[in-house]
């Protein structure tokens, strides 16, 4: 294969596994945005999604446009769980406390999964076949498709969510200002709870969408929560569009790297390149300084 | 110091001393020595985090520069094992202050991913640098540390040797958080914008008491390593970082005794949950999440509450 179709090959996947990324990326900002908490176990509900959706669509042969809203469904109750029995009843929480209570649902979350699924890696079939398509002298995994329509279909329902209806806009409201919204009516305890909701719903699209490339196992959350991270911090916490770039530009990066460079160092050049980035400007791409400085320890 | 904790101090001191008289299953001496070892990186990471108000998730990797600095050194190239132990922590402090420097600008969940993604290149390092570290596999065949001519070869001598590190370690915490920096690092803690104004060096004090901390857990890595003879990557890993994280806030983030605490139940917890097999992780995380629901100010809060309640009934 010539060297520029290999570059398109690892863009293509680069993109691919970067779309990903920037789902997750906009979980993080989602639950960060209504309550300040990192919640790590958003990479607990990739994992969760991508097990649930291969229970459904495998183990009990339903059909795929049955199995998906089903384990949207699922995860969407998973994160409300989660937020009553985890978040909720902790009175007078500090940001460290909250990060070390999402550190322990994660473990839970692995645990559980690992009781029900066992320790086995699980394959999900691809949705249409696993034909490639040719594109530009690259071969196109027809996953990839699905994987990008998908967070584009994502990320534009959740535009509109934010940008046109009541809730979305109270949740949005509550993300510049918790004490001013609450003034204005809007009863922010439900809009944590919704954030959660929405973040495990999203969470778990993304594993669903990724299951058939990577497969899943129980251990696959954390990498994934962590890559997840580094676009939402890269783009800048909070920041709806720097996260979907910055996913995209992390996936790209580490399938180049992995591809031109070296495939051992690819998590380590895409890190390299967060912390550059960070150094230079403390807040992300995208972000604000003064917001950056504003929600601390 | 304060009588409080001199007093504690002692205690403890009298109870480490009378454990291996009591109990003489080598087992348990052994997860005493892991206790120790834990408890020294995560005496360090508390005056990181409860002090100056600065979290880590990388601190695995001074751990690991320590481990792999004692390896290298005497495993391959025939050092002196405390030599190797002493050019361990001048590489971790040097890695600190390079690191440290751009890091430390930075804020709340960035600096969390910084310090994270540091320590994520440093194990990918650990893993691919095969020629040196040699990679996932690891490297064998380490020589047991010498303390005045004697060896220490035997799980009681290692526990007395790796406690009297700690002890040490713990001490000197002690002094400097009643100390005049330690004052200023509180005061870093609860606003860096007011502890500025009142003349403290904020950012030289966050990079020092940074390089204090990488150093401790590169003492730790050292111990380690003569203890085990045996280092791979996967100790060093992002796991680890975490779970040092959470032991100091398990503990009690505001306390170095509570680094202490929560380094020996999270130690000593997976021992007795390896028992129940598959439910394992599930129990773990079940405990680390009720601890942390009902004691938000971790374990050592809680004991202070306690104690308190009693005292007022006395």
């Amino acid at each position: 294969m010539p060297l520029y179709s290999q570059i398109i090959q690892y863009v293509l996947s680069g993109i691919t596994i970067g779309s990903v990324y920037a789902i997750i990326a906009l979980g993080f900002n989602i639950i960060y945005n209504s309550t300040s908490i990192i919640n790590f176990a958003q990479g607990e509900f990739v994992m969760l999604g991508g097990l649930t959706m291969i229970f459904f669509t495998v183990m009990l042969k339903f059909p795929l446009v049955i199995g998906f809203p089903l384990t949207v469904l699922v995860l969407t109750l998973i994160g409300i769980i989660m937020e009553r029995f985890t978040i909720s009843p902790i009175k007078k929480p500090t940001v460290v406390t909250l990060i070390i209570v999402t550190i322990a649902v994660s473990i839970l979350f692995k645990g559980v999964a690992m009781l029900v699924w066992g320790k086995d890696t699980h394959f999900l079939p691809p949705f249409s076949g696993e034909k490639g398509i040719a594109f530009m002298g690259a071969s196109l995994n027809p996953q990839y498709i699905w994987v990008v329509g998908i967070t584009v279909v994502v990320v534009v329902l959740l535009s509109i969510f934010f940008k046109y209806t009541i809730i979305g806009k109270a949740m949005t409201a509550c993300a510049v200002n918790r004490t001013a919204a609450s003034l204005m009516g809007i009863n922010v305890k439900r809009m944590v709870l919704l954030s959660f909701a929405l973040s495990a719903a999203i969470g778990g699209i993304a594993g669903i969408i990724i299951a058939p490339i990577t497969l899943m196992a129980y251990d696959n959350g954390a990498m994934l929560g962590l890559k997840g991270f580094g676009a939402a911090v890269l783009g800048g916490l909070g920041n709806f569009y720097g996260a979907i770039f910055a996913g995209l530009l992390l996936g790209v990066m580490e399938s180049l790297g992995a591809g031109l460079i070296h495939s051992g160092y690819k998590d380590a050049i895409a890190l390299l390149v967060l912390l550059l980035v960070l150094f230079i400007k403390p807040s992300g791409i995208f972000g604000v300084t003064e917001v950056s400085g504003f929600k601390k320890f | 110091m304060d009588k409080k904790n001199s007093l504690t101090l002692l205690i403890l001191t009298v109870c480490l001393v009378v454990f291996p008289f009591i109990v003489t299953n080598t087992y348990y001496i052994s997860t005493m020595v892991f206790v120790g070892i834990n408890g020294i990186i995560a005496i360090g990471l508390s005056l990181l985090m409860g002090c100056a108000g600065q979290i880590s998730i990388g601190h695995a990797a001074f751990f690991g520069l320590g481990a792999y600095t004692s390896a290298v050194l005497t495993a391959k190239l025939g050092f002196h094992p405390w030599c190797a132990f002493f050019l361990g922590i001048l590489l971790s402090s040097c890695i600190a202050l390079i690191i440290g420097i751009p890091s430390l600008k930075l804020k709340g969940h960035y600096l969390a991913m910084a310090t994270l993604g540091f320590g994520e290149i440093t194990y990918i390092v650990f893993n691919e640098l095969t020629d040196i570290t040699g990679g996932p596999s690891g490297i064998g065949g380490i020589p047991k540390i010498y303390l005045a001519g004697y060896a220490m070869n035997t799980d009681i001598k290692y526990y007395f040797f790796v406690w009297a590190f700690l002890l040490l370690i713990l001490t000197l915490s002690l002094n400097l958080i009643h100390s005049r920096i330690g004052r200023a690092l509180r005061s870093i803690h609860d606003s860096e914008v007011a502890a500025n104004a009142m003349g403290v060096n904020t950012s030289k004090l966050k990079i020092q008491v940074f390089m204090i901390s990488a150093v401790f857990g590169s003492v730790a890595g050292s111990l380690y390593t003569h203890y085990v003879t045996f280092v791979s990557p996967s100790s060093f890993g992002l796991f680890f970082s975490i779970l040092l994280v959470m032991m100091v806030v398990i503990g009690g983030m505001h306390s170095v005794w509570g680094a202490l605490i929560g380094a020996a139940l999270l130690t000593i917890l997976p021992e007795f949950l390896r028992a129940l097999k598959d439910f394992e992780i599930f129990v773990y995380g079940a405990v680390l999440l009720l601890i942390m629901i009902f004691l938000p100010r971790g374990l050592i809060g809680g004991l202070e509450y306690l104690f308190n309640r009693l005292i007022k009934k006395v």
